[in-house]
Protein backbone atom coordinates (compact mmCIF):
# COMPACT_ATOMS: atom_id res chain seq x y z
CA UNK A 1 0.00 0.00 0.00
CA UNK A 2 1.27 3.43 -0.86
CA UNK A 3 1.32 6.25 1.67
CA UNK A 4 -1.64 8.03 0.08
CA UNK A 5 -3.58 4.81 0.09
CA UNK A 6 -2.95 4.29 3.81
CA UNK A 7 -4.03 7.85 4.56
CA UNK A 8 -7.22 7.35 2.54
CA UNK A 9 -8.06 4.11 4.32
CA UNK A 10 -7.42 5.67 7.75
CA UNK A 11 -9.53 8.71 6.87
CA UNK A 12 -12.46 6.51 5.90
CA UNK A 13 -12.05 4.46 9.05
CA UNK A 14 -11.96 7.63 11.17
CA UNK A 15 -15.04 9.01 9.43
CA UNK A 16 -16.79 5.70 10.03
CA UNK A 17 -16.06 5.94 13.76
CA UNK A 18 -16.76 9.64 14.22
CA UNK A 19 -19.86 10.07 12.02
CA UNK A 20 -22.35 8.12 14.18
CA UNK A 21 -21.10 9.92 17.31
CA UNK A 22 -21.52 13.34 15.72
CA UNK A 23 -24.93 12.62 14.22
CA UNK A 24 -26.68 10.18 16.55
CA UNK A 25 -29.96 10.67 14.70
CA UNK A 26 -28.52 9.27 11.50
CA UNK A 27 -26.91 6.10 12.84
CA UNK A 28 -29.39 3.84 11.07
CA UNK A 29 -28.71 5.62 7.76
CA UNK A 30 -24.97 5.30 8.30
CA UNK A 31 -25.36 1.60 9.03
CA UNK A 32 -27.39 1.28 5.84
CA UNK A 33 -24.56 2.95 3.97
CA UNK A 34 -22.15 0.23 5.08
CA UNK A 35 -24.70 -2.39 4.07
CA UNK A 36 -25.08 -0.73 0.66
CA UNK A 37 -21.31 -0.73 0.19
CA UNK A 38 -21.25 -4.42 1.00
CA UNK A 39 -24.14 -5.02 -1.43
CA UNK A 40 -22.24 -3.33 -4.24
CA UNK A 41 -18.91 -4.99 -3.39
CA UNK A 42 -20.43 -8.46 -3.37
CA UNK A 43 -22.48 -7.87 -6.52
CA UNK A 44 -19.35 -6.77 -8.34
CA UNK A 45 -17.61 -10.10 -7.70
CA UNK A 46 -19.84 -11.73 -10.31
CA UNK A 47 -21.28 -8.76 -12.14
CA UNK A 48 -18.11 -6.76 -12.58
CA UNK A 49 -15.13 -9.04 -12.20
CA UNK A 50 -16.62 -12.21 -13.70
CA UNK A 51 -19.12 -10.75 -16.17
CA UNK A 52 -22.15 -12.65 -14.82
CA UNK A 53 -24.98 -10.24 -14.09
CA UNK A 54 -26.97 -11.68 -11.25
CA UNK A 55 -30.31 -10.12 -10.43
CA UNK A 56 -30.91 -12.58 -7.62
CA UNK A 57 -28.11 -11.91 -5.13
CA UNK A 58 -30.76 -10.56 -2.76
CA UNK A 59 -31.69 -14.21 -2.24
CA UNK A 60 -28.69 -14.65 0.07
CA UNK A 61 -29.57 -11.50 2.00
CA UNK A 62 -33.03 -12.88 2.77
CA UNK A 63 -31.88 -16.43 3.31
CA UNK A 64 -29.20 -15.27 5.75
CA UNK A 65 -31.77 -13.17 7.56
CA UNK A 66 -34.07 -16.14 8.09
CA UNK A 67 -31.28 -18.54 9.04
CA UNK A 68 -30.04 -16.04 11.61
CA UNK A 69 -33.54 -15.45 13.00
CA UNK A 70 -34.34 -19.17 13.23
CA UNK A 71 -31.04 -19.81 14.99
CA UNK A 72 -31.54 -16.98 17.47
CA UNK A 73 -35.02 -18.16 18.37
CA UNK A 74 -34.61 -21.90 17.87
CA UNK A 75 -31.68 -22.21 20.26
CA UNK A 76 -33.95 -21.38 23.19
CA UNK A 77 -37.59 -21.74 22.06
CA UNK A 78 -39.78 -23.69 19.73
CA UNK A 79 -39.70 -21.75 16.48
CA UNK A 80 -43.13 -22.91 15.28
CA UNK A 81 -44.81 -21.80 18.54
CA UNK A 82 -42.93 -18.52 18.49
CA UNK A 83 -43.89 -17.63 14.94
CA UNK A 84 -47.48 -18.89 15.27
CA UNK A 85 -48.07 -16.25 17.95
CA UNK A 86 -47.08 -13.45 15.50
CA UNK A 87 -45.27 -11.56 18.19
CA UNK A 88 -48.21 -11.74 20.59
CA UNK A 89 -46.27 -13.78 23.13
CA UNK A 90 -43.66 -11.93 25.02
CA UNK A 91 -40.48 -13.94 25.04
CA UNK A 92 -37.62 -12.68 27.13
CA UNK A 93 -34.15 -13.63 26.06
CA UNK A 94 -31.44 -13.18 28.65
CA UNK A 95 -28.49 -11.03 27.65
CA UNK A 96 -26.32 -14.07 27.24
CA UNK A 97 -28.94 -15.91 25.19
CA UNK A 98 -29.31 -12.89 22.92
CA UNK A 99 -25.63 -12.41 22.19
CA UNK A 100 -24.83 -16.10 21.84
CA UNK A 101 -27.84 -16.56 19.56
CA UNK A 102 -26.87 -13.58 17.44
CA UNK A 103 -23.25 -14.63 17.09
CA UNK A 104 -24.11 -18.19 16.19
CA UNK A 105 -26.93 -17.00 13.93
CA UNK A 106 -24.62 -14.75 11.93
CA UNK A 107 -22.04 -17.50 11.52
CA UNK A 108 -24.64 -20.04 10.43
CA UNK A 109 -26.25 -17.51 8.08
CA UNK A 110 -22.93 -16.90 6.36
CA UNK A 111 -22.05 -20.57 6.02
CA UNK A 112 -25.55 -21.64 4.95
CA UNK A 113 -25.68 -18.91 2.29
CA UNK A 114 -22.30 -19.96 0.92
CA UNK A 115 -23.57 -23.55 0.69
CA UNK A 116 -26.80 -22.50 -1.00
CA UNK A 117 -24.80 -20.49 -3.53
CA UNK A 118 -22.65 -23.52 -4.23
CA UNK A 119 -25.74 -25.66 -4.78
CA UNK A 120 -27.47 -23.07 -6.96
CA UNK A 121 -24.35 -22.64 -9.05
CA UNK A 122 -24.75 -26.23 -10.26
CA UNK A 123 -27.99 -25.23 -11.90
CA UNK A 124 -27.66 -21.56 -12.74
CA UNK A 125 -24.14 -21.37 -14.14
CA UNK A 126 -25.37 -23.47 -17.05
CA UNK A 127 -26.95 -20.18 -18.14
CA UNK A 128 -25.04 -17.32 -19.65
CA UNK A 129 -25.68 -13.65 -20.38
CA UNK A 130 -29.27 -12.42 -19.97
CA UNK A 131 -30.47 -15.94 -19.24
CA UNK A 132 -28.32 -16.03 -16.12
CA UNK A 133 -29.80 -12.68 -15.02
CA UNK A 134 -33.36 -13.96 -15.49
CA UNK A 135 -32.55 -17.31 -13.90
CA UNK A 136 -31.14 -15.70 -10.76
CA UNK A 137 -34.04 -13.26 -10.58
CA UNK A 138 -36.38 -16.24 -10.74
CA UNK A 139 -34.49 -17.94 -7.93
CA UNK A 140 -34.84 -14.87 -5.70
CA UNK A 141 -38.56 -14.48 -6.42
CA UNK A 142 -39.12 -18.19 -5.81
CA UNK A 143 -37.28 -17.97 -2.50
CA UNK A 144 -39.55 -15.13 -1.40
CA UNK A 145 -42.69 -17.05 -2.38
CA UNK A 146 -41.52 -20.27 -0.74
CA UNK A 147 -40.68 -18.46 2.49
CA UNK A 148 -44.08 -16.75 2.40
CA UNK A 149 -45.79 -20.11 2.14
CA UNK A 150 -43.82 -21.76 4.95
CA UNK A 151 -45.69 -21.47 8.22
CA UNK A 152 -42.85 -22.74 10.37
CA UNK A 153 -41.06 -19.42 9.78
CA UNK A 154 -44.24 -17.41 10.06
CA UNK A 155 -45.13 -17.40 6.36
CA UNK A 156 -46.16 -14.02 5.00
CA UNK A 157 -46.79 -12.83 8.55
CA UNK A 158 -43.10 -12.74 9.31
CA UNK A 159 -41.15 -13.02 12.56
CA UNK A 160 -40.68 -10.49 15.34
CA UNK A 161 -37.00 -10.61 16.18
CA UNK A 162 -35.71 -11.02 19.74
CA UNK A 163 -35.41 -7.66 21.44
CA UNK A 164 -31.97 -6.17 21.97
CA UNK A 165 -31.11 -6.13 25.68
CA UNK A 166 -30.07 -2.52 26.06
CA UNK A 167 -30.78 1.16 25.42
CA UNK A 168 -31.99 2.10 21.91
CA UNK A 169 -28.94 4.35 21.44
CA UNK A 170 -26.60 1.52 22.34
CA UNK A 171 -28.54 -0.83 20.10
CA UNK A 172 -28.13 1.29 16.98
CA UNK A 173 -24.42 1.85 17.67
CA UNK A 174 -23.99 -1.89 18.28
CA UNK A 175 -25.47 -2.84 14.91
CA UNK A 176 -23.76 0.06 13.21
CA UNK A 177 -20.39 -1.28 14.36
CA UNK A 178 -21.20 -4.78 13.15
CA UNK A 179 -22.32 -3.51 9.72
CA UNK A 180 -19.17 -1.44 9.44
CA UNK A 181 -17.01 -4.38 10.46
CA UNK A 182 -18.70 -6.69 7.95
CA UNK A 183 -18.28 -4.20 5.15
CA UNK A 184 -14.64 -3.48 5.94
CA UNK A 185 -13.88 -7.19 6.26
CA UNK A 186 -15.53 -7.77 2.88
CA UNK A 187 -13.51 -4.96 1.31
CA UNK A 188 -10.17 -6.24 2.56
CA UNK A 189 -11.02 -9.82 1.69
CA UNK A 190 -11.88 -8.88 -1.89
CA UNK A 191 -8.85 -6.63 -2.11
CA UNK A 192 -6.67 -9.60 -1.25
CA UNK A 193 -8.68 -11.98 -3.44
CA UNK A 194 -8.37 -9.86 -6.58
CA UNK A 195 -4.61 -9.89 -6.16
CA UNK A 196 -4.37 -13.67 -6.28
CA UNK A 197 -4.84 -16.07 -9.17
CA UNK A 198 -8.55 -15.94 -8.36
CA UNK A 199 -8.87 -12.34 -9.53
CA UNK A 200 -7.23 -13.07 -12.87
CA UNK A 201 -9.34 -16.19 -13.35
CA UNK A 202 -12.54 -14.20 -12.80
CA UNK A 203 -11.40 -11.60 -15.32
CA UNK A 204 -10.48 -14.33 -17.79
CA UNK A 205 -13.98 -15.80 -17.50
CA UNK A 206 -15.43 -12.33 -18.05
CA UNK A 207 -13.31 -11.61 -21.12
CA UNK A 208 -13.73 -14.98 -22.86
CA UNK A 209 -15.10 -17.97 -21.02
CA UNK A 210 -14.69 -20.35 -23.97
CA UNK A 211 -11.03 -19.43 -24.19
CA UNK A 212 -10.59 -19.97 -20.45
CA UNK A 213 -12.12 -23.44 -20.83
CA UNK A 214 -9.91 -24.20 -23.80
CA UNK A 215 -6.90 -23.30 -21.66
CA UNK A 216 -7.96 -25.82 -19.03
CA UNK A 217 -9.05 -23.34 -16.36
CA UNK A 218 -11.39 -24.87 -13.77
CA UNK A 219 -14.10 -22.37 -14.67
CA UNK A 220 -16.91 -24.09 -12.77
CA UNK A 221 -14.83 -24.18 -9.63
CA UNK A 222 -14.05 -20.47 -9.82
CA UNK A 223 -17.63 -19.50 -10.58
CA UNK A 224 -18.96 -21.55 -7.70
CA UNK A 225 -16.49 -20.19 -5.16
CA UNK A 226 -16.96 -16.62 -6.38
CA UNK A 227 -20.69 -16.78 -5.84
CA UNK A 228 -20.26 -18.48 -2.47
CA UNK A 229 -17.99 -15.65 -1.34
CA UNK A 230 -20.65 -13.10 -2.30
CA UNK A 231 -23.31 -15.15 -0.54
CA UNK A 232 -21.18 -15.53 2.59
CA UNK A 233 -20.99 -11.77 3.19
CA UNK A 234 -24.59 -11.16 2.09
CA UNK A 235 -25.73 -13.77 4.61
CA UNK A 236 -24.00 -11.92 7.46
CA UNK A 237 -25.44 -8.58 6.52
CA UNK A 238 -28.87 -10.14 6.03
CA UNK A 239 -28.77 -11.44 9.59
CA UNK A 240 -27.74 -8.02 10.84
CA UNK A 241 -30.41 -6.17 8.90
CA UNK A 242 -33.14 -8.46 10.25
CA UNK A 243 -32.07 -7.61 13.80
CA UNK A 244 -31.82 -3.90 13.02
CA UNK A 245 -35.38 -3.66 11.72
CA UNK A 246 -36.68 -5.94 14.49
CA UNK A 247 -39.28 -7.56 12.27
CA UNK A 248 -38.76 -9.67 9.20
CA UNK A 249 -41.12 -10.90 6.50
CA UNK A 250 -40.42 -12.31 3.03
CA UNK A 251 -41.50 -9.64 0.54
CA UNK A 252 -40.36 -6.22 1.74
CA UNK A 253 -37.67 -6.99 4.29
CA UNK A 254 -35.98 -10.25 3.41
CA UNK A 255 -36.18 -10.49 -0.38
CA UNK A 256 -36.73 -6.92 -1.64
CA UNK A 257 -35.89 -7.80 -5.24
CA UNK A 258 -37.15 -4.51 -6.61
CA UNK A 259 -35.37 -2.23 -4.16
CA UNK A 260 -32.16 -3.62 -2.66
CA UNK A 261 -31.92 -6.24 -5.39
CA UNK A 262 -31.83 -3.57 -8.08
CA UNK A 263 -29.88 -1.06 -5.98
CA UNK A 264 -26.95 -3.50 -5.84
CA UNK A 265 -26.71 -3.43 -9.61
CA UNK A 266 -27.35 0.29 -9.97
CA UNK A 267 -24.77 1.25 -7.34
CA UNK A 268 -22.07 -0.89 -8.90
CA UNK A 269 -22.74 0.45 -12.39
CA UNK A 270 -22.71 3.99 -11.06
CA UNK A 271 -19.36 3.57 -9.36
CA UNK A 272 -17.81 1.53 -12.14
CA UNK A 273 -18.02 -2.23 -12.30
CA UNK A 274 -15.00 -4.46 -12.29
CA UNK A 275 -13.04 -2.18 -9.97
CA UNK A 276 -12.52 -2.42 -6.22
CA UNK A 277 -13.36 1.18 -5.44
CA UNK A 278 -16.18 1.59 -7.94
CA UNK A 279 -18.77 -0.22 -5.81
CA UNK A 280 -17.69 1.74 -2.71
CA UNK A 281 -17.99 5.11 -4.43
CA UNK A 282 -21.15 4.14 -6.27
CA UNK A 283 -22.87 2.88 -3.14
CA UNK A 284 -21.98 6.02 -1.19
CA UNK A 285 -23.18 8.39 -3.87
CA UNK A 286 -26.32 6.39 -4.55
CA UNK A 287 -27.19 6.12 -0.88
CA UNK A 288 -26.74 9.85 -0.32
CA UNK A 289 -28.87 10.71 -3.36
CA UNK A 290 -31.48 8.22 -2.23
CA UNK A 291 -31.67 9.55 1.33
CA UNK A 292 -31.73 13.18 0.19
CA UNK A 293 -34.52 12.60 -2.33
CA UNK A 294 -36.44 10.51 0.20
CA UNK A 295 -36.25 13.44 2.60
CA UNK A 296 -36.77 16.43 0.33
CA UNK A 297 -38.53 15.08 -2.77
CA UNK A 298 -40.89 12.60 -1.21
CA UNK A 299 -43.19 11.25 -3.87
CA UNK A 300 -40.59 11.89 -6.55
CA UNK A 301 -37.82 9.79 -5.05
CA UNK A 302 -38.16 6.92 -7.49
CA UNK A 303 -38.30 9.33 -10.41
CA UNK A 304 -35.04 10.83 -9.24
CA UNK A 305 -33.42 7.42 -8.76
CA UNK A 306 -34.74 6.25 -12.11
CA UNK A 307 -33.25 9.29 -13.81
CA UNK A 308 -29.91 8.63 -12.16
CA UNK A 309 -29.95 5.03 -13.38
CA UNK A 310 -30.99 5.99 -16.93
CA UNK A 311 -28.32 8.66 -17.25
CA UNK A 312 -25.79 6.18 -15.86
CA UNK A 313 -26.71 3.37 -18.23
CA UNK A 314 -27.21 5.45 -21.38
CA UNK A 315 -24.51 8.11 -21.15
CA UNK A 316 -22.06 6.91 -18.55
CA UNK A 317 -21.76 3.16 -18.82
CA UNK A 318 -18.21 2.91 -17.56
CA UNK A 319 -19.21 4.44 -14.21
CA UNK A 320 -17.20 6.85 -12.11
CA UNK A 321 -14.12 4.68 -11.66
CA UNK A 322 -14.24 3.57 -15.29
CA UNK A 323 -14.37 7.18 -16.38
CA UNK A 324 -11.44 8.09 -14.15
CA UNK A 325 -9.41 5.19 -15.54
CA UNK A 326 -10.06 6.41 -19.07
CA UNK A 327 -9.18 9.94 -18.10
CA UNK A 328 -6.00 9.20 -16.13
CA UNK A 329 -4.90 5.69 -17.17
CA UNK A 330 -1.35 6.05 -15.84
CA UNK A 331 -2.61 6.70 -12.35
CA UNK A 332 -4.27 3.31 -12.37
CA UNK A 333 -1.22 1.46 -13.60
CA UNK A 334 -2.63 1.06 -17.10
CA UNK A 335 -0.22 1.59 -19.94
CA UNK A 336 -1.33 3.11 -23.20
CA UNK A 337 0.47 2.89 -26.49
CA UNK A 338 1.36 6.52 -27.08
CA UNK A 339 3.14 6.04 -30.37
CA UNK A 340 2.00 3.56 -32.97
CA UNK A 341 5.64 3.11 -33.94
CA UNK A 342 6.17 0.52 -31.24
CA UNK A 343 3.82 -1.74 -33.10
CA UNK A 344 6.23 -2.41 -35.91
CA UNK A 345 9.29 -3.09 -33.81
CA UNK A 346 8.78 -6.81 -33.62
CA UNK A 347 8.49 -7.12 -37.38
CA UNK A 348 12.22 -6.68 -37.61
CA UNK A 349 13.99 -10.04 -37.70
CA UNK B 1 7.74 -42.59 -37.69
CA UNK B 2 7.42 -41.73 -34.01
CA UNK B 3 4.59 -43.11 -31.94
CA UNK B 4 1.29 -41.36 -32.59
CA UNK B 5 0.31 -38.99 -29.82
CA UNK B 6 -3.13 -38.30 -31.32
CA UNK B 7 -4.95 -41.14 -33.05
CA UNK B 8 -8.18 -40.30 -34.81
CA UNK B 9 -10.02 -43.41 -35.88
CA UNK B 10 -13.04 -43.31 -38.22
CA UNK B 11 -14.51 -40.17 -36.68
CA UNK B 12 -17.84 -39.00 -38.08
CA UNK B 13 -19.70 -35.83 -37.21
CA UNK B 14 -22.86 -34.39 -38.75
CA UNK B 15 -24.75 -31.21 -38.02
CA UNK B 16 -28.36 -32.01 -38.88
CA UNK B 17 -28.17 -33.30 -42.42
CA UNK B 18 -24.75 -31.86 -43.13
CA UNK B 19 -21.97 -34.41 -42.87
CA UNK B 20 -18.95 -32.42 -41.71
CA UNK B 21 -16.63 -35.38 -41.11
CA UNK B 22 -17.13 -38.88 -42.47
CA UNK B 23 -14.96 -41.68 -41.09
CA UNK B 24 -11.82 -39.59 -40.89
CA UNK B 25 -8.75 -41.40 -39.62
CA UNK B 26 -5.38 -39.84 -39.05
CA UNK B 27 -2.44 -39.92 -36.68
CA UNK B 28 -0.22 -37.16 -35.33
CA UNK B 29 3.27 -38.45 -34.53
CA UNK B 30 4.95 -37.24 -31.37
CA UNK B 31 7.43 -34.42 -31.63
CA UNK B 32 6.65 -33.61 -35.26
CA UNK B 33 4.70 -30.96 -37.10
CA UNK B 34 1.71 -32.36 -38.95
CA UNK B 35 -0.47 -30.37 -41.31
CA UNK B 36 -4.15 -30.49 -42.16
CA UNK B 37 -5.31 -28.80 -45.35
CA UNK B 38 -8.42 -28.77 -47.44
CA UNK B 39 -10.70 -26.35 -49.24
CA UNK B 40 -13.15 -24.17 -47.33
CA UNK B 41 -15.91 -26.21 -45.75
CA UNK B 42 -14.01 -29.47 -45.97
CA UNK B 43 -14.38 -30.12 -42.25
CA UNK B 44 -10.97 -29.14 -40.87
CA UNK B 45 -12.22 -27.00 -38.02
CA UNK B 46 -14.93 -29.55 -37.20
CA UNK B 47 -12.26 -32.20 -36.84
CA UNK B 48 -10.25 -29.86 -34.60
CA UNK B 49 -13.29 -29.17 -32.47
CA UNK B 50 -13.98 -32.89 -32.20
CA UNK B 51 -10.43 -33.58 -31.03
CA UNK B 52 -10.45 -30.89 -28.32
CA UNK B 53 -13.89 -31.97 -27.08
CA UNK B 54 -15.81 -28.90 -28.18
CA UNK B 55 -18.68 -31.10 -29.32
CA UNK B 56 -19.41 -34.83 -29.04
CA UNK B 57 -18.65 -37.00 -32.05
CA UNK B 58 -21.21 -39.27 -33.71
CA UNK B 59 -18.96 -42.26 -34.24
CA UNK B 60 -15.34 -43.30 -34.06
CA UNK B 61 -12.63 -42.85 -31.49
CA UNK B 62 -10.06 -40.23 -30.62
CA UNK B 63 -7.07 -41.20 -28.52
CA UNK B 64 -4.52 -38.94 -26.90
CA UNK B 65 -1.40 -40.74 -25.68
CA UNK B 66 -3.32 -43.98 -25.93
CA UNK B 67 -6.21 -42.72 -23.79
CA UNK B 68 -9.70 -42.32 -25.20
CA UNK B 69 -10.65 -38.62 -25.00
CA UNK B 70 -13.75 -38.37 -27.19
CA UNK B 71 -15.95 -38.51 -24.09
CA UNK B 72 -14.08 -35.80 -22.14
CA UNK B 73 -15.02 -32.13 -22.04
CA UNK B 74 -12.88 -29.24 -23.26
CA UNK B 75 -11.31 -28.40 -19.92
CA UNK B 76 -10.32 -31.98 -19.10
CA UNK B 77 -8.70 -32.43 -22.51
CA UNK B 78 -6.86 -29.12 -22.20
CA UNK B 79 -5.55 -30.21 -18.81
CA UNK B 80 -4.19 -33.41 -20.36
CA UNK B 81 -1.88 -31.17 -22.38
CA UNK B 82 -3.80 -30.85 -25.64
CA UNK B 83 -4.21 -27.13 -26.21
CA UNK B 84 -5.72 -25.37 -29.19
CA UNK B 85 -5.67 -21.87 -30.58
CA UNK B 86 -8.63 -20.37 -32.37
CA UNK B 87 -9.17 -19.33 -35.95
CA UNK B 88 -10.69 -16.10 -34.68
CA UNK B 89 -7.97 -15.15 -32.25
CA UNK B 90 -9.11 -15.26 -28.66
CA UNK B 91 -7.32 -13.49 -25.87
CA UNK B 92 -8.54 -11.85 -22.67
CA UNK B 93 -9.14 -8.39 -24.13
CA UNK B 94 -9.41 -6.26 -21.01
CA UNK B 95 -6.39 -7.75 -19.23
CA UNK B 96 -2.83 -6.77 -20.00
CA UNK B 97 -0.43 -9.11 -21.78
CA UNK B 98 1.34 -10.25 -18.63
CA UNK B 99 -1.98 -11.02 -16.94
CA UNK B 100 -3.04 -12.96 -20.02
CA UNK B 101 0.14 -14.97 -19.70
CA UNK B 102 -0.06 -15.50 -15.94
CA UNK B 103 -3.55 -16.95 -16.01
CA UNK B 104 -2.55 -19.23 -18.89
CA UNK B 105 -0.28 -21.42 -16.80
CA UNK B 106 -1.03 -25.12 -16.90
CA UNK B 107 -3.90 -26.05 -14.60
CA UNK B 108 -3.06 -29.73 -14.83
CA UNK B 109 -2.45 -30.31 -11.13
CA UNK B 110 -4.31 -27.29 -9.77
CA UNK B 111 -5.80 -28.08 -6.35
CA UNK B 112 -8.66 -26.11 -4.85
CA UNK B 113 -6.36 -24.02 -2.71
CA UNK B 114 -4.31 -23.06 -5.77
CA UNK B 115 -7.18 -20.78 -6.70
CA UNK B 116 -5.89 -18.37 -4.09
CA UNK B 117 -2.22 -18.81 -4.90
CA UNK B 118 0.08 -15.94 -5.63
CA UNK B 119 2.15 -15.93 -8.75
CA UNK B 120 5.66 -17.06 -8.04
CA UNK B 121 8.56 -15.07 -9.52
CA UNK B 122 9.31 -18.14 -11.65
CA UNK B 123 5.94 -17.87 -13.35
CA UNK B 124 6.32 -14.15 -13.99
CA UNK B 125 9.82 -14.72 -15.32
CA UNK B 126 8.63 -17.44 -17.67
CA UNK B 127 5.75 -15.25 -18.86
CA UNK B 128 8.18 -12.44 -19.63
CA UNK B 129 10.55 -14.83 -21.32
CA UNK B 130 7.82 -16.17 -23.59
CA UNK B 131 6.60 -12.67 -24.40
CA UNK B 132 10.16 -11.90 -25.36
CA UNK B 133 10.16 -15.06 -27.49
CA UNK B 134 7.19 -13.85 -29.56
CA UNK B 135 8.42 -10.25 -29.57
CA UNK B 136 5.80 -8.73 -27.33
CA UNK B 137 7.96 -7.99 -24.29
CA UNK B 138 7.85 -4.24 -24.93
CA UNK B 139 4.05 -4.43 -24.82
CA UNK B 140 3.74 -6.63 -21.76
CA UNK B 141 1.80 -4.04 -19.76
CA UNK B 142 -0.54 -3.04 -22.56
CA UNK B 143 -4.16 -4.10 -22.46
CA UNK B 144 -4.35 -7.07 -24.81
CA UNK B 145 -7.45 -5.78 -26.59
CA UNK B 146 -5.49 -2.76 -27.80
CA UNK B 147 -2.97 -4.87 -29.71
CA UNK B 148 -3.19 -5.31 -33.46
CA UNK B 149 -4.68 -8.52 -34.81
CA UNK B 150 -1.28 -9.97 -35.65
CA UNK B 151 0.04 -9.16 -32.21
CA UNK B 152 -2.98 -10.78 -30.64
CA UNK B 153 -2.19 -13.92 -32.63
CA UNK B 154 1.34 -13.86 -31.26
CA UNK B 155 0.02 -13.34 -27.75
CA UNK B 156 -2.38 -16.24 -28.15
CA UNK B 157 0.52 -18.39 -29.28
CA UNK B 158 2.61 -17.32 -26.29
CA UNK B 159 -0.33 -18.08 -23.98
CA UNK B 160 -0.55 -21.55 -25.48
CA UNK B 161 3.17 -22.09 -24.83
CA UNK B 162 2.73 -20.82 -21.26
CA UNK B 163 0.28 -23.70 -20.77
CA UNK B 164 3.13 -26.17 -21.39
CA UNK B 165 1.15 -28.30 -23.81
CA UNK B 166 2.29 -31.65 -25.12
CA UNK B 167 0.42 -31.06 -28.34
CA UNK B 168 -0.59 -27.74 -29.82
CA UNK B 169 -3.48 -27.58 -32.27
CA UNK B 170 -3.23 -24.42 -34.30
CA UNK B 171 -6.21 -23.32 -36.34
CA UNK B 172 -4.87 -21.15 -39.17
CA UNK B 173 -2.04 -19.51 -37.24
CA UNK B 174 -1.08 -17.18 -40.08
CA UNK B 175 -4.53 -16.10 -41.25
CA UNK B 176 -4.85 -12.35 -41.34
CA UNK B 177 -1.24 -11.64 -40.51
CA UNK B 178 0.89 -9.50 -42.77
CA UNK B 179 3.59 -11.33 -44.79
CA UNK B 180 6.52 -9.90 -42.83
CA UNK B 181 5.09 -11.12 -39.58
CA UNK B 182 4.35 -14.56 -41.08
CA UNK B 183 8.05 -15.35 -41.48
CA UNK B 184 8.67 -14.48 -37.86
CA UNK B 185 5.74 -16.63 -36.79
CA UNK B 186 6.88 -19.65 -38.84
CA UNK B 187 10.30 -19.35 -37.26
CA UNK B 188 8.79 -19.25 -33.78
CA UNK B 189 6.48 -22.17 -34.42
CA UNK B 190 9.42 -24.23 -35.61
CA UNK B 191 11.49 -23.22 -32.61
CA UNK B 192 8.65 -24.12 -30.26
CA UNK B 193 8.66 -27.52 -31.91
CA UNK B 194 12.40 -28.06 -31.88
CA UNK B 195 13.37 -26.25 -28.64
CA UNK B 196 10.38 -27.06 -26.44
CA UNK B 197 9.57 -30.41 -28.06
CA UNK B 198 5.91 -29.53 -28.61
CA UNK B 199 4.07 -31.68 -31.13
CA UNK B 200 2.04 -29.59 -33.53
CA UNK B 201 -1.03 -30.20 -35.62
CA UNK B 202 -1.75 -27.25 -37.85
CA UNK B 203 -4.70 -26.29 -40.02
CA UNK B 204 -3.43 -23.88 -42.62
CA UNK B 205 -4.60 -22.34 -45.87
CA UNK B 206 -1.30 -20.74 -46.74
CA UNK B 207 0.39 -23.46 -48.81
CA UNK B 208 3.81 -21.85 -48.64
CA UNK B 209 3.66 -21.96 -44.85
CA UNK B 210 2.35 -25.48 -44.41
CA UNK B 211 4.56 -27.06 -47.10
CA UNK B 212 7.62 -25.55 -45.43
CA UNK B 213 6.73 -26.54 -41.93
CA UNK B 214 4.91 -29.84 -41.89
CA UNK B 215 6.60 -33.18 -42.30
CA UNK B 216 3.38 -34.94 -43.06
CA UNK B 217 0.15 -33.52 -44.44
CA UNK B 218 -3.42 -34.72 -44.46
CA UNK B 219 -5.87 -33.29 -46.94
CA UNK B 220 -9.62 -33.24 -46.32
CA UNK B 221 -12.31 -32.65 -48.92
CA UNK B 222 -16.05 -32.85 -48.42
CA UNK B 223 -15.52 -34.17 -44.92
CA UNK B 224 -13.45 -37.15 -45.99
CA UNK B 225 -9.75 -37.83 -46.02
CA UNK B 226 -8.63 -37.29 -49.58
CA UNK B 227 -4.90 -37.74 -49.46
CA UNK B 228 -1.94 -37.90 -47.11
CA UNK B 229 1.79 -37.88 -47.37
CA UNK B 230 4.87 -35.71 -47.21
CA UNK B 231 4.50 -32.18 -48.65
CA UNK B 232 6.15 -33.07 -51.95
CA UNK B 233 3.66 -35.87 -52.59
CA UNK B 234 0.67 -33.76 -51.60
CA UNK B 235 1.78 -30.88 -53.78
CA UNK B 236 1.76 -33.07 -56.84
CA UNK B 237 -1.32 -35.09 -56.01
CA UNK B 238 -3.86 -34.52 -58.73
CA UNK B 239 -6.82 -35.17 -56.43
CA UNK B 240 -5.65 -32.44 -54.03
CA UNK B 241 -5.20 -29.93 -56.83
CA UNK B 242 -8.62 -30.80 -58.22
CA UNK B 243 -10.23 -30.41 -54.80
CA UNK B 244 -8.77 -26.96 -54.43
CA UNK B 245 -9.71 -25.90 -57.94
CA UNK B 246 -13.22 -27.21 -57.50
CA UNK B 247 -13.19 -30.10 -59.96
CA UNK B 248 -15.41 -32.19 -57.66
Amino acid sequence: MSRNSIILHCAILAAGIVAPLLFPGLVFQFAMLWIMILFALTWDVLGGQMGYNSLGNILFFGFGMYICAITQIGMFYNVAEYTAAFGAIKVDFTDQQYYVGLALGLVLAAVACALVAALLSWVLFGLRGPYFAIGTLGAALAAAELTGAWNYVGGGGGISMPVFPGEPGVRSLFFYSLCMAASIACYFFLRWLYGTRFGLALNAIRDDEDKAEAMGLHTNRYKMVAWSISAFFLGIVGGLFGNMTGFIEPMEVAYPTLTFGIFMVAMTLLGGKGTLWGPVIGATLFHVVKEVTWTYLLGWQYVALGLLIIVNVVYFQQGIMGWMQERWPQRFGLVVDSEGAVASRENAP
Amino acid sequence: MNAAVIEVNKVSKSFGGVVANHEVSLAVPEGRITGLIGPNGSGKTTLFNSIVGYHPIDAGSIKFQGEEISNLNVQRIARLGLVRTFQQTRIYGKMNCLENMRISIAHRNAAWRDMFADYSPTIVERAEHLLEFVGLYAKRNLVAGSLSFGQQKLLEFAMALMNEPKVLLLDEPTAGINPTLINGLIDRLQRANSDFGITMFIVEHNMRVIMNMAEHIYCLAHGELLAEGPPATIQNDKRVIDAYLGAH
